[in-house]
């Protein structure tokens, strides 16, 4: 592998989508270590390069989708493979993913075979659900380890919507007075605290308006409040799920706040979500409001580029909606150079047989971090096995490939 | 129609009416006159049919008296292997049947007809979805409204989806805009045998009975795998704990079944004996709703419908199947089809499945994406379920997705073939593939015109048509079905 990244690879000749300006036809990218040298048109090949023919099929940054589980969950009805709650109570500020995310997961190459190269992987559960992360999908060391913190808000099962708001606008409140009297915190002459301290270290950054905080939420009611509490106190939000958002478009636009959203989500599903609409992606924008495309999934991340092709189908154009499992997410979450194809940009990007949002399509060629990613998974191995049936032994008797 | 049983004696008349109420079918009696004498009765039939299914559905293609409408400039893809693709093509529905179809020049147009110009766009049959949870698992999601497992005992067997369908559910109507105009629905999988769903045509009505796919039988769902023994073992210490004990318990019944029908059978056969030398009526066996519908499918009346993921399970199931006499009509999830197709393809037994769902129960650990095309190849008859709020609104999709995967790893299969997932195959798992699935002279006139490729992700209906009533038009404005969606 380090052979490989000390080496320069030329992709030439290909429908280069770079979201970072119009797309080029006949275009090259050079990558090394992992990086991207150049993109363009004329570009001059270093003579050593690798150079691999395009032949004119579109060349895309690799799919973002800015919430799931992968890495956390293997079978979801098998609770000792499944790690997205912390199970340590209502307040798990201190819980990261980062602990729990497993690289080796059968489920990652099955979602990277269709685009997706990066993913924020969410914890869940409780008012407060601890940290996310974000990884690309090669490998176990996450791109941000903690990205912001995730917490529920909304219609529960015991106790008032307004209750469960009011305790996280303590909690935050407590952890900006931690954070001003840690001494006092430590001599044992502080007043009792209602949050461990280990909570209120983990809140800190995030009341201190230095990470991002990611709610959870879908009523019109609980949005405006959250985001007129953000705005107050300089935190920076992210609605997440968001359903009833886009009436309040404007006052999201306004605040700052970005939204990430499931485009198939139409049904009124609950009474958080009466308004749920399928367009809502396209009324957010049309508002200037940042939004991400997102599956909300663990198994089926793959289906990203099915739910941009339906976000398309309400009103999105294609591109707005491939900006919105890439460029989009890689900004709302503050990621370097993912997202778009240009210089000194992480080498991520995706190579297809034509459209990317059509089934029709195909992905020819995955890279991450300028490597070439193998297209084996589990299922691949599966299918082979039983490409041919020998009813006589337990399956054809072919030699498995390796995932 | 139920006719008062007056041909019986008034000691039967009592029985009849005290436990059989509506059940004793017995056309002509009402003509004949209540003798006094000693005569002989007329024989009492006495099926397990209910009156209810018995009743046309209020949307009954025939006795629908409306326009005829006219639909030209479209691509015909038909789902009929006898002309799969008409380009060009024009249909004509005329009181809820198509009249006819053809291509070239648009007929005349009839007096009082109504034409749509599809604008070269494409038309396929209504989308058909043999598993669907509409109505008993309603939006919104509340304990209230969740009507689709009678979880407390294994074996309920005589339930009926259709008792507890809710026909607001906002769902209902996306689904229509999404090309669905028939659908199964089916109690949930939390019992080894559920209860009984129904086929229904996706009209709004006020209740599920109108709906009723006239003429459809009903279903017996059935569940094998994790879900029983979580829910009675996991949850509450009760039999079936293991897959063991859920063929022990699916057995039992089965026999308990066998035992019923002939009981009925013995009675129906001899209805009276001689006592001193006059006829005397014969008490019928007790009625007992579960093995009724039981004994209904023993005698062909009732559809089978399982769900089962693994492959192992389903050569079970068949062989329980063979040795009780009764043809499972589809395998539902049946993740795992791929592994024993030769064996489904041989049974003629259909499997419903979905495009990728995979991973949430480790029974659902081994789905691939080529499961449908595989099937397909091999000559089994494939079918594109959904089990989804959100996915019986993209059939097209999910079936585009899976023909894709097949094509693209080399199986052998056509457009056509993929397009009947979704519409002529599971007509043929509902056993109403005379009537809807393709487009054919005489067949319901459910059509969905799209305004480009169903195959693309793009696709959109612009028409859906219900037995021959639009109940989608793209270019009006969204008037909620569902009395929920008013005013809030």
């Amino acid at each position: 592998m380090t052979l490989l990244m000390a080496l320069t690879i030329a992709l030439v000749g290909g429908e280069i989508h770079t979201m970072d300006g119009a797309p080029m036809t006949q275009g090259t990218i050079l990558i090394k270590n992992g990086q991207i040298l150049a993109v363009g048109q004329d570009l001059v090949i270093p003579a050593d390069a690798d150079v691999v023919q395009l032949d004119g099929a579109i060349v895309t940054p690799g799919l973002i989708d800015a919430w799931t589980q992968l890495g956390l969950v293997e079978i979801s009805g098998v609770d000792a493979s499944n790690d997205t709650r912390s199970g340590l109570g209502d307040l798990s500020a201190f819980h990261r993913v980062v602990d729990s995310f497993n690289a080796d997961s059968s489920l990652i190459p099955i979602q990277r075979v269709h685009g997706v190269t990066t993913v924020l992987v969410a914890p869940s559960g409780g008012l407060v659900s601890g940290a996310a992360a974000v990884f690309d999908l090669g490998g176990p060391v996450p791109i941000s380890p903690d990205v912001g913190l995730v917490v529920g808000l909304g219609g529960q099962r015991d106790g008032s919507r307004g209750s469960r708001f009011w305790r996280l606008r303590a909690l935050f409140e407590e952890a900006l007075n931690y954070g001003k009297n840690k001494m006092l915190f430590e001599r044992n002459q502080y007043r009792n605290l209602f949050a461990s301290r280990l909570n209120l270290e983990a809140v800190l950054p995030v009341a201190q308006g230095k990470k991002r905080l990611f709610v959870r939420v879908n009523r019109r009611a609980d949005i405006r409040a959250v985001v007129d509490w953000a705005v107050l106190n300089q935190i920076k939000l992210v609605l997440v799920g968001a359903r009833e958002a886009w009436l309040e478009a404007a006052r999201i636009a306004e605040a700052g706040a970005s939204v990430i959203l499931d485009p198939t989500a139409n049904a009124p599903s609950n009474f958080d979500s009466i308004q749920s609409r399928a367009d809502a992606a396209k009324l957010l924008l049309d508002a200037g409001v940042p939004v991400a495309i997102s599956t909300f999934s663990a198994h089926n991340v793959r289906k990203l580029r099915q739910w941009a092709g339906n976000a398309v189908r309400v009103g999105l154009t294609q591109r707005q909606a491939l900006e919105a499992i890439t460029r989009r997410p890689s900004e709302i979450l503050g990621l370097d150079g993912h997202g778009l194809l240009r210089k000194g940009a992480v080498a991520n990007f995706v190579v297809w047989s034509g459209d990317p949002l059509e089934f029709e399509s195909t992905v020819k060629a995955v890279y991450i971090r300028g490597v070439h990613q193998t297209k084996l998974h589990r299922q691949r191995v599966l299918f082979e096995r039983y490409r041919k049936l020998n009813p006589s032994s337990s399956h054809n008797g072919s030699e498995d490939a390796q995932p | 129609m139920v006719t008062r049983p007056l041909g019986l004696s008034s000691s039967i008349r009592s029985l009849a009416s005290g436990i059989c109420l509506g059940l004793i079918l017995c056309s002509g009696c009402g003509l004949s006159t209540p003798s006094t004498k000693a005569k002989k009765p007329k024989p009492v039939v006495v099926p397990f049919q209910p009156p209810i299914a018995k009743e046309p559905g209020a949307f009954d293609a025939q006795s629908v008296q409306q326009d005829s409408i006219l639909i030209y400039n479209a691509t015909l893809l038909t789902a009929d292997d006898a002309r799969p693709q008409i380009e060009g093509g024009w249909i004509r529905i005329n009181n809820g049947l198509i009249e006819a179809l053809g291509s070239g020049r648009a007929p005349k147009i009839m007096k009082g007809e109504r034409r749509f110009d599809a604008k070269h766009g494409f038309l396929t049959p209504g989308l058909v979805d043999t598993h669907s949870h509409l109505g008993v698992y309603p939006s919104p999601h509340v304990w209230a409204h969740s009507d689709g497992n009678e979880m407390t005992n294994p074996i309920t067997a005589g339930i009926r989806a259709e008792e507890a369908f809710w026909p607001q559910d906002p769902g209902i109507e996306r689904a229509v805009a999404g090309g669905v105009t028939t659908i199964q629905i089916l109690p949930g999988s939390g019992n080894l045998m559920g209860g009984r769903g129904a086929v229904l045509k996706l009209h709004p009505s006020r209740e599920s009975r109108a709906m009723r796919f006239p003429g459809a039988a009903d279903a017996l769902k059935m569940a094998c795998g994790e879900n029983p023994k979580r829910v009675y073992g996991k949850g509450r210490r009760a039999m079936p704990m293991s897959r063991m004990g859920s063929l022990f318990l699916m057995r039992k019944t089965w026999i308990a079944a066998r035992r019923y029908k002939l009981a009925w059978d013995t009675w129906r056969k001899n209805p009276e004996k001689m006592v001193s030398g006059v006829l005397m009526p014969v008490k019928p066996p007790k009625r007992d709703l579960n093995l009724e519908t039981l004994a209904m499918v023993l005698e062909g009346k009732i559809n089978v419908h399982v769900h089962c993921y693994r492959a192992d399970e389903m050569l079970l199931q068949l062989k329980l199947a063979k040795e009780f006499g009764y043809k499972i009509k589809s395998f539902h999830h049946a993740v795992e089809a791929y592994k024993i197709r030769d064996v489904l393809a041989r049974e003629g037994v259909s499997v419903s499945t979905w495009a990728d769902w995979w991973g949430f129960k480790i029974e659902a650990y081994d789905a691939i994406e080529q499961n449908l095309a595989l099937l397909t190849e091999s000559g089994a008859i494939a079918v594109l379920h959904t089990d989804s709020e959100e996915g019986i609104q993209r059939m097209n999709q999910e079936a585009a997705k899976a023909y894709w995967a097949g094509v693209h790893s080399g199986v052998q299969l056509s457009e056509h073939d993929a397009l009947k997932w979704i519409t002529y195959n599971p007509a043929v798992a509902l056993g109403v593939a005379e009537k809807v699935g393709s487009l054919v002279i005489g067949k319901h006139g459910d059509i969905v015109v799209w305004d480009r490729h169903p195959f693309s992700v793009y696709a959109k209906p612009q028409l859906v048509l219900i037995d021959g009533l639009i109940r989608f038009n793209s270019t009006e404005k969204r008037i909620p079905w569902s009395d929920f969606e008013v005013g809030q």
